[in-house]
């Protein structure tokens, strides 16, 4: 039995970094059907880190961010979180409302706004899991995402607190794309329970974790 | 010349005047600042959790939770001449980040509620706090004059 993210091997390692590949894939291909513009993908780098690592990594705590958080339920109870920079919701607003220039910081304060950015989430989401699901063979649900402007370390605390019996470890998808030559950085985490890590290993066919 | 000391999640550290305290992005968690301006000596405690007792990890990691992580500081201060019957609090955090449907998720309110009940136990009153909400806030403690800087990102910075 895994305790946490840091038993996991590195072969273990190996396969979420294929899956976190896999399904970021998806995602980002269901962000270019939705906004019907053609998107280039990087390559992404996945790792497991800890959380202060991540923050660091990411521009520090101060460093204002997009997040989209997802709780997910059935055979896969934990969360994925999206965590954007600004690009993101301005090529989504402009490409929707065609609004340009808005202010990140208030997209709270217009219902508009704020709904189109998280139905961006949600379908990136639906996608990102639907893929893992397939691969793994889990019936994975999910609740209506939550989204947030504001600073990456208090962005943070929520993982860090409701999934700390996970430990201080997350695994962290760094990829990017482009859409209409502006490259938008994308992070997405993702933690899942204990007990969900376990399963996902076994239906993975990973013995020793 | 002040010194800067930054404090990391679920860390406390305690300093003489006029040294600045500064500690980032609070979320849920909340950042308390002590001062004891008679003996000049400041302190200031991230927490994340209220209550140690609840969790497996509680002693092992005292500084994370409010019950426990208060009294420490407390104790640091005093070691470095502080007395506890001069002790003002400022407090600051215990936002609620995102609107999940689950309840048991309202850290934010929790960790205000057992940061409130612990100061008072240790009958330290609180002089000024910034907590609630939905947003994030970096916390700067000036402990020459007691102010307390609050820098959020939609908000700008406030004084307390």
């Amino acid at each position: 039995m895994l305790k946490n993210y840091e038993d996991l091997s590195p072969n273990a390692i190996d396969i979420l970094k294929e899956i976190g590949n896999i399904g970021s894939g998806n995602a980002a291909s269901a962000l270019s059907e939705m906004l019907g513009k053609s998107i280039t993908m990087r390559v992404p780098d996945v790792r497991v880190l800890d959380y202060q690592a991540v923050i660091d990594e990411l521009g520090g705590p101060e460093k204002v961010t997009t997040g989209i958080l997802v709780l997910t339920h059935g055979d896969l109870e934990g969360m994925i979180m999206f965590l954007l920079d600004d690009s993101f919701a301005k090529v989504v607003l402009s490409t929707f409302l065609g609004k340009d220039n808005v202010n990140v910081l208030e997209i709270k304060q217009d219902m508009t706004d704020f709904s189109a950015v998280v139905e961006m989430g949600n379908i990136m989401a639906g996608s990102y899991l639907k893929a893992l699901g397939l691969l793994t063979n889990m019936v994975i649900d999910m609740d209506v995402p939550s989204m947030t402007v504001d600073m990456m370390g208090a962005i943070m605390n929520y993982p860090m607190i409701e999934f700390s019996e996970v430990g201080d470890k997350v695994l962290l998808i760094n990829d990017g794309f482009e859409i209409d030559n502006v490259s938008i950085k994308s992070n997405i985490i993702m933690i899942p329970t204990v007990d969900s890590l376990n399963l996902l290993m076994e239906k993975l066919g990973v013995t020793n974790g | 010349m002040a010194n800067m000391i930054t404090i990391g999640i679920g860390d406390l550290k305690v300093c003489r005047a006029p040294d600045v305290l500064i500690t980032y992005a609070l979320g849920s968690c909340i950042g308390i600042c002590l001062l004891d301006s008679v003996a000049n000596v400041g302190g200031l405690s991230h927490i994340m959790l209220p209550d140690s007792t609840a969790s497996t990890n509680g002693p092992m990691y005292p500084m994370k939770f409010a019950d426990s992580a208060i009294p420490l500081l407390i104790q640091q201060m005093e070691r470095l001449g502080a007395s506890r019957s001069r002790m003002k609090a400022k407090i600051a955090g215990g936002a609620t980040m995102f609107t999940t449907t689950s309840e048991k998720f309202n850290i934010g309110i929790r960790n205000i509620e057992a940061v409130k009940r612990t100061l008072m136990q240790n009958r330290i009153p609180i002089m000024a706090e910034d907590t609630g909400l939905d947003y994030g806030r970096t916390q700067v403690f000036y402990t020459d004059t007691g102010v307390m800087e609050i820098r959020a990102a939609a908000k700008g910075t406030k004084t307390f």
